[in-house]
C-alpha cells in the first residue's frame, strides 16, 4: 500500500511539474492546483498510513496521528486561496495584455499564438 | 559610557550644522567646533587612566549570537589616534570656516566632516573586530561624501567613486579576514583575539587571513599597488585633503596593521609582505612627488611615500621600529596637515596651485612662507624638527635589520634614497613657490590670509618645532602606552636628539646632501621622465570598471533571459542537485515499518488517480477536458483521505474541490479555450524529463518516509483533547484550541488573499467572448428552471447541514472550515442557478464586512482569555442540557470556530461572487463598490 501511495504522489507531482513548465497561464494554474494536492498528500502521509483509526476519542483502540491532518486541513483552504488568486491574476493579465502567455509574445520560448 | 559618548557625539552632532542651516556661517562652524571640542574634552577626561597604564573599556552586547558587541576600549594606541583625530579635527573645522566660500554649502560640509570624524573614532576605539569593520566601512562612505563634496565637478565625482571602490573593496576583504581570525580565536573581542595570537599564527588559515587583512589595510592606506586612488581624492576641498590624508582616513590602514600587529605580526610572511610593500610605496611615492607640478599632487604623493615608510617600519616589527612607526604617525600628521593647509592658503589667495606658475611669493606672504619652511623642514627630516627624529629612527632600524641575509645592505641604501627624494620635494615645495622672481600672471593678487586661517597652521608648525626640540617632554607620555598596546609589552622609551656620530647620522647627511643635489639637477630628471608614457590611473580604472560592467551585463543577459519557464526549470534543477546527494546517502530505501497490504479497491482508486493526473497533463491544450480531469484528481484525493482515516480532510477536500473547479470554469470563460499549437518537441522532451525526475524524487522520498517508524508529538494532543479541550475530534481541537493561533494566522491569510482578489477585479476589463471557441453563440436560457428549483430547495438543506457540521465539529468530523465551505458552495449555487440580481434582491450582504467580522470574532475570542488571566486563546468549556438535542458541550472554542466559519464564507464568496459578477452590471468598477 505504501508503494502505491508513494507512486501516486510521485505521478501527481510529475504531472503538475510538467504543467507548471508550460508557457500559458491556465495550464500553470491547473498545475499549481494539482501540485498542492500532491503536497497535501505528502504532508498528510507524514503521519503514516492507517486504516480505520479516525482521530476521534472513543472511536477506536488506536488513533492515527491527528497533527498532520490539522495542518493539511488548513493547507487545503490556503491552497484554495492561492489557486483563486493565481487564476484571477491570470484573468487580469489576459484582460490587460490580451494574451495568456507568461513570456513576451515574441520570445523564443513562447508557445503558438491564440 | 564616556567612551561611547566620545564616538557617538560626532554622529549626533552631525545634525547640528544641518539644523542651524538658516543661521549665519559662524553659528554653523561653531556648532561643529563645539561638538568636536565636547568629544575632545571627554577624551581628555578618560586619558589619565590610559596614560597611567589602565585600559578603560565599555561593553554593551549587541548581537551576542554573532559575537558582535558594542565594545569600546581606550588603550594607548586608541588614545594616540583619537587625540590626532579630534585635535587636528578642531583645527580643520576652524580652517574650513575660512576656506569655504559663501557659495559652498557649509552645513553639509560640516555634517559630513563630523560623520567622518565619528567613524574614525569608532575604528580606533572599537574593542570588537566586527564593530571596527563597521566603522571602517562608515569611513569609506563618509570619505566618499567628503571627496565628492563639490559634486558638480566631474573629477570630484570620479575621485570619490574611485576612492569608494578601492577602499570599499578592501573593506570587504578585511571583513573576510576578520571573520577568519574570529573563527580561529573563537571571539571577535580584541582581548580574546590577542590571547589567541599564537594559535592564529600557527593556524593553516593564517596566510589567507593575513592577506585579506593586509588587502584592507593597503587599499585604505594607499600602499603600492593600490596607491592610485589617493591623488584623485585631491579633488576634495583642501580642508578635507588635509584631514583625510594627514591624520585620519589613510592612517586607518596603518592603525589596523598596528592594532593587529600582536596577532598577525612577527612572522616571516608578515615581514616580507609588509616591509617590501612599504619600501616600494616609499620610493614610488617619493619619486612621483618630485615630478608633480600641482602643490596638492606633490603632497598627495609625499603622503603615499610617508605611509610607505610607516608601513615598512611596522613590517620590520622590532621594538624600535614600532616606536618609530608610532612616532612618525604623530609627526607626519602634524606637518602634513600643516602643509596641506598651506597649499590651501596659497590656492585660496593666489587662485593657483601650479608650481610652474607660482613663484616668489615670499614678498606677498612672508608669514605663510615661514610656516611653509618649518613644516617642509619637518617633512624633509631636518634636525631640530620632529620629522628628523622619526626619520633618524627609521634609518637606524633599516640599518640594524639583517632580515634579507646577504642582501640586507640594500634596505638602508634604498631608505637613504627615499630620504633624498623626500628632501628634494620638500625643497621644491618651498623654493618653487616662495623664491625666485615673483609671478606675474596669477589669477588673484597674492596677499596674506586672515590670521585665523593661519592659526591652525601656526599651532601645527609650533608642534613640529617643540616635538623636535624636546621630544621626551612633549610626547613620551603619549607614546609609551601606545607602544605598549602595539608591542604587547610596557616599558620605558628614550628619544634623544643627539646620538653621537654614527651610521644613521651619516645616512641623514647623505639624504640632505643628495636631496639638494637632486633638486638642483631636477630639470634633467624631468626630461628623463618625459621619455616614459605614463598611463593615467584614472583611465585604467575607468576601463577596468567598464570591462567589468560589460562582462556582468553579458552574464546577466545569459542568465536572465526573461523566460519564466526557464527560471522555474532552473529552480527545479537546483533543488534536484541538492536533494539527490542526500538521497544517495540513505542506506536502504525501505524502512523497518510494517507495510499495509494492498487491497483491490485501493488499487482501482490509485490507478484512476494516476490516469486522471496523466490526463490532466496530456490534454492541457484542451482546457475544459484538462479541468474535468483535474476535478477527478481532486475527488479521488478526497477518497484517499477518507481511506486513511482522515474524515475531516476528506470533507474539506470535497467542498474545496467543488468551489475551485467552479471558479476555474468561470475563469475559463475569460481565457482562451484551447492552445492551438504545441510546444516544440525538444521543449516537451526537456519538460517531461525534468518532471519525471522531480516526480521520481518526491515519490522516493515519500516511500522512504512512509516505511519508516513515525516519531510523533501527537500523543499529547490525543491525551489532552477531551480533558483539556473538551472535544473528541482531535483534529478540530488542534485547530481551534491547541494550535488556535496558527489557525488565526491562516484565516487572516485567507482574508488577505480574498481582499487581494477583490482589488484585482476592480476596474478589470476582461476579455469576454460572445461565442464559444467554435463560433457557436451562448445558449439563450441563462437560468434553467429545473436548476433554479433544485438549487432553491437545496439551499435550506445545505444551510441546515452546515449548521449541523459546524456544531458537531468539536466531537465528530466537521467544524468551521467545512461548514463555511458548505454554506459558501450553497450560496454560489444560488448565484449560478438564479443569477446575480436574484441573489442581490434577497441577500445583499457585503462579503468584505463578513470576512472582517469573522477574523475579528476569532481574534477577540483569543483576547477574551486575557480577561480571565489566561494566555491568548485559552479555551474554556462546559456541558449544558439542550431541549431536544440533549447534552451538549459549550466551549469558547466554538466562538473561535464561528470566526473561522464566517471568514471562510466571506472570503469564498468575496472571491467567487465578485468574479461571477464580472459579466453582469454589478461588476466591480470603482474603489469601495
Amino acid at each position: 500500500m505504501e508503494t502505491l501511495y508513494a507512486v501516486t504522489v510521485g505521478v501527481l507531482t510529475a504531472c503538475s511539474v510538467f504543467l507548471i513548465l508550460r508557457g500559458r497561464s491556465f495550464p500553470i494554474v491547473i498545475g499549481i492546483t494539482m501540485l498542492s494536492y500532491a503536497v497535501n498528500l505528502f504532508l498528510f502521509s507524514s503521519g503514516r498510513l492507517a486504516i480505520d483509526q479516525l482521530p476521534l476519542i472513543g472511536h477506536s483502540e488506536t488513533y492515527t496521528d491527528p497533527l498532520p491532518q490539522a495542518l493539511v486541513l488548513t493547507a487545503i483552504v490556503i491552497g484554495f486561496a492561492m489557486t483563486a488568486y493565481s487564476i484571477i491574476l491570470a484573468v487580469r493579465v489576459r484582460g490587460e495584455i490580451g494574451s495568456d502567455e507568461v513570456n513576451e509574445p515574441d520570445h523564443s520560448d513562447s508557445e503558438g499564438s491564440r | 559610557m564616556n567612551l561611547a559618548a566620545i564616538v557617538l557625539l560626532p554622529f549626533f552632532g552631525a545634525l547640528l550644522p544641518l539644523m542651524l542651516r538658516h543661521k549665519t556661517r559662524i553659528w554653523i562652524t561653531s556648532s561643529a567646533a563645539l561638538v568636536t571640542l565636547a568629544s575632545l574634552t571627554l577624551l581628555l577626561l578618560s586619558a589619565p587612566e590610559t596614560l597611567g597604564g589602565g585600559i578603560p573599556t565599555l561593553m554593551v552586547p549587541w548581537l551576542p549570537d554573532l559575537g558582535l558587541h558594542f565594545a569600546m576600549r581606550l588603550d594607548g594606541l586608541s588614545l594616540l589616534f583619537a587625540g590626532l583625530i579630534l585635535g587636528i579635527g578642531i583645527l580643520i573645522v576652524i580652517y574650513a570656516h575660512y576656506y569655504l566660500s559663501s557659495r559652498d554649502d557649509s552645513p553639509r560640509f560640516f555634517a559630513y566632516l563630523l560623520l567622518f570624524m565619528g567613524s574614525m573614532l569608532g575604528i580606533v576605539t572599537a574593542d570588537n573586530l566586527i564593530l571596527m569593520w563597521l566603522f571602517w566601512e562608515l569611513t569609506s562612505i563618509s570619505s566618499f561624501l567628503l571627496i565628492g563634496y563639490w559634486f558638480q565637478q566631474s573629477n570630484a565625482r570620479r575621485g570619490a567613486r574611485m576612492a569608494l571602490a578601492v577602499t570599499g573593496g578592501g573593506g570587504l576583504a578585511l571583513l573576510a579576514g576578520i571573520l577568519l581570525i574570529g573563527n580561529i580565536a573563537g571571539s571577535y573581542q580584541l582581548d580574546a583575539v590577542f590571547a589567541a595570537a599564537d594559535q592564529i599564527r600557527e593556524h593553516e588559515f593564517y596566510l589567507p587571513a593575513l592577506l585579506l587583512v593586509l588587502l584592507g589595510a593597503f587599499t585604505k592606506s594607499a600602499q603600492f599597488p593600490f596607491q592610485f586612488w589617493l591623488p584623485h581624492a585631491m579633488a576634495a576641498p583642501t580642508p578635507v585633503s588635509a584631514y583625510l590624508h594627514s591624520a585620519t582616513m589613510v592612517k586607518a590602514g596603518i592603525f589596523l596593521m598596528a592594532r593587529l600587529f600582536p596577532v598577525l605580526g612577527g612572522t616571516p610572511e608578515w615581514f616580507i609582505i609588509v616591509t617590501l610593500t612599504g619600501l616600494a610605496t616609499l620610493l614610488f611615492g617619493a619619486y612621483f612627488a618630485l615630478l608633480k607640478t600641482d602643490l596638492k599632487g606633490l603632497l598627495a604623493f609625499s603622503t603615499i611615500s610617508h605611509l610607505g615608510l610607516i608601513t615598512m617600519l611596522l613590517g620590520l616589527g622590532s621594538r624600535g621600529a614600532l616606536l618609530a612607526a608610532i612616532f612618525h604617525i604623530l609627526n607626519h600628521a602634524t606637518f602634513k596637515a600643516g602643509l596641506f593647509m598651506i597649499a590651501g592658503i596659497i590656492d585660496h589667495e593666489t587662485g593657483s596651485r601650479d608650481m610652474r606658475k607660482l613663484s616668489g611669493l615670499r614678498k606677498a606672504m612672508p608669514f605663510t612662507m615661514v610656516l611653509a619652511v618649518i613644516t617642509s623642514a619637518a617633512m624633509a627630516g631636518l634636525p631640530l624638527f620632529n620629522g628628523f627624529l622619526s626619520k633618524e629612527m627609521f634609518f637606524t632600524e633599516s640599518y640594524q635589520q639583517d632580515l634579507f641575509g646577504g642582501l640586507s645592505w640594500l634596505v638602508p641604501v634604498l631608505a637613504t634614497l627615499g630620504g633624498m627624494l623626500s628632501v628634494a620635494y620638500s625643497i621644491r615645495f618651498v623654493h618653487d613657490v616662495f623664491f625666485q622672481e615673483p609671478a606675474k600672471d596669477l589669477p588673484k593678487e597674492p596677499h596674506e590670509p586672515p590670521l585665523m586661517m593661519r592659526a591652525p597652521v601656526i599651532v601645527l608648525a609650533s608642534l613640529c618645532i617643540l616635538v623636535g626640540v624636546a621630544p621626551m617632554l612633549m610626547v613620551s607620555g603619549l607614546l609609551e602606552p601606545a607602544l605598549a598596546a602595539v608591542s604587547g609589552a610596557a616599558g620605558q622609551i628614550d628619544i634623544a636628539i643627539w646620538h653621537g656620530f654614527n651610521i644613521p647620522l651619516l645616512m641623514s647627511a647623505f639624504a640632505i646632501a643628495g636631496g639638494i643635489a637632486i633638486y638642483i639637477g631636477r630639470d634633467e630628471l624631468f626630461t628623463f621622465n618625459r621619455q616614459f608614457d605614463h598611463h593615467d590611473a584614472k583611465e585604467i580604472f575607468a576601463s577596468v570598471v567598464k570591462r567589468t560592467t560589460t562582462l556582468s551585463d553579458a552574464l546577466m543577459l545569459r542568465i536572465e533571459t526573461g523566460s519564466l519557464q526557464r527560471y522555474i526549470a532552473a529552480l527545479l534543477v537546483i533543488s534536484l542537485v541538492f536533494v539527490i546527494p542526500e538521497l544517495v546517502k540513505i542506506k536502504a530505501l525501505t524502512g523497518d515499518r510494517p507495510q499495509l497490504p494492498v487491497d483491490f479497491i485501493s488499487m482501482i482508486g490509485a490507478v484512476a488517480l494516476i490516469l486522471a493526473a496523466f490526463g490532466t497533463a496530456i490534454f492541457h491544450r484542451q482546457r475544459l477536458t484538462s479541468l474535468m480531469m483535474l476535478s477527478v484528481v481532486g475527488l479521488l484525493v478526497s477518497l484517499v483521505f477518507i481511506r486513511f482515516s482522515a474524515a475531516d480532510l476528506a470533507m474539506t477536500q470535497l467542498v474545496v474541490e467543488v468551489v475551485s473547479i467552479l471558479l476555474m470554469i468561470l475563469a475559463l470563460f475569460f481565457m482562451p479555450q484551447r492552445i492551438p499549437r504545441a510546444s516544440s518537441g525538444r521543449r516537451v522532451a526537456r519538460d517531461v524529463l525534468l518532471a519525471g525526475f522531480v516526480g521520481g524524487i518526491v515519490g522516493t522520498l515519500n516511500y522512504a518516509l512512509l516505511t519508516r517508524p513515525a516519531n510523533t508529538i501527537s500523543d499529547f494532543f490525543l491525551a489532552n483533547s477531551v480533558p483539556g479541550g473538551g472535544g473528541t475530534n482531535v483534529v478540530n481541537v488542534i485547530l481551534v484550541d491547541f494550535r488556535g493561533f496558527d489557525t488565526l494566522g491562516e484565516i487572516t491569510v485567507l482574508a488577505i488573499a480574498a481582499a487581494g482578489i477583490h482589488k484585482l477585479l476592480n476596474n478589470l476589463r476582461p476579455f469576454m467572448p460572445s461565442s464559444d471557441v467554435d463560433g457557436r453563440p451562448w445558449h439563450s436560457t441563462t437560468h434553467p428552471l429545473l436548476v433554479q428549483v433544485v438549487a432553491q430547495t437545496i439551499l435550506s438543506l445545505a444551510l441546515m447541514v452546515s449548521v449541523y457540521i459546524f456544531l458537531r465539529g468539536h466531537n465528530l468530523p466537521g467544524g468551521g472550515f467545512i461548514a463555511g465551505l458548505v454554506t459558501a458552495a450553497a450560496m454560489i449555487l444560488q448565484y449560478m442557478a438564479n443569477g446575480v440580481d436574484w441573489v442581490k434582491n434577497r441577500f445583499d450582504y457585503n462579503y468584505q464586512t463578513l470576512t472582517s467580522v469573522g477574523v475579528m470574532i476569532a481574534f477577540f475570542t483569543g483576547i477574551g482569555s486575557w480577561v480571565f488571566n489566561h494566555n491568548y486563546l485559552t479555551s474554556a468549556f462546559t456541558y449544558v442540557e439542550w431541549p431536544i438535542v440533549g447534552k451538549f458541550e459549550l466551549a469558547t472554542a466554538i466562538l473561535f470556530d464561528l470566526g473561522v466559519y464566517l471568514t471562510v464564507i466571506g472570503a469564498t464568496l468575496m472571491i467567487l461572487a465578485n468574479f461571477g459578477q464580472m459579466t453582469t452590471r454589478h461588476r466591480p468598477r470603482q474603489e469601495g463598490h
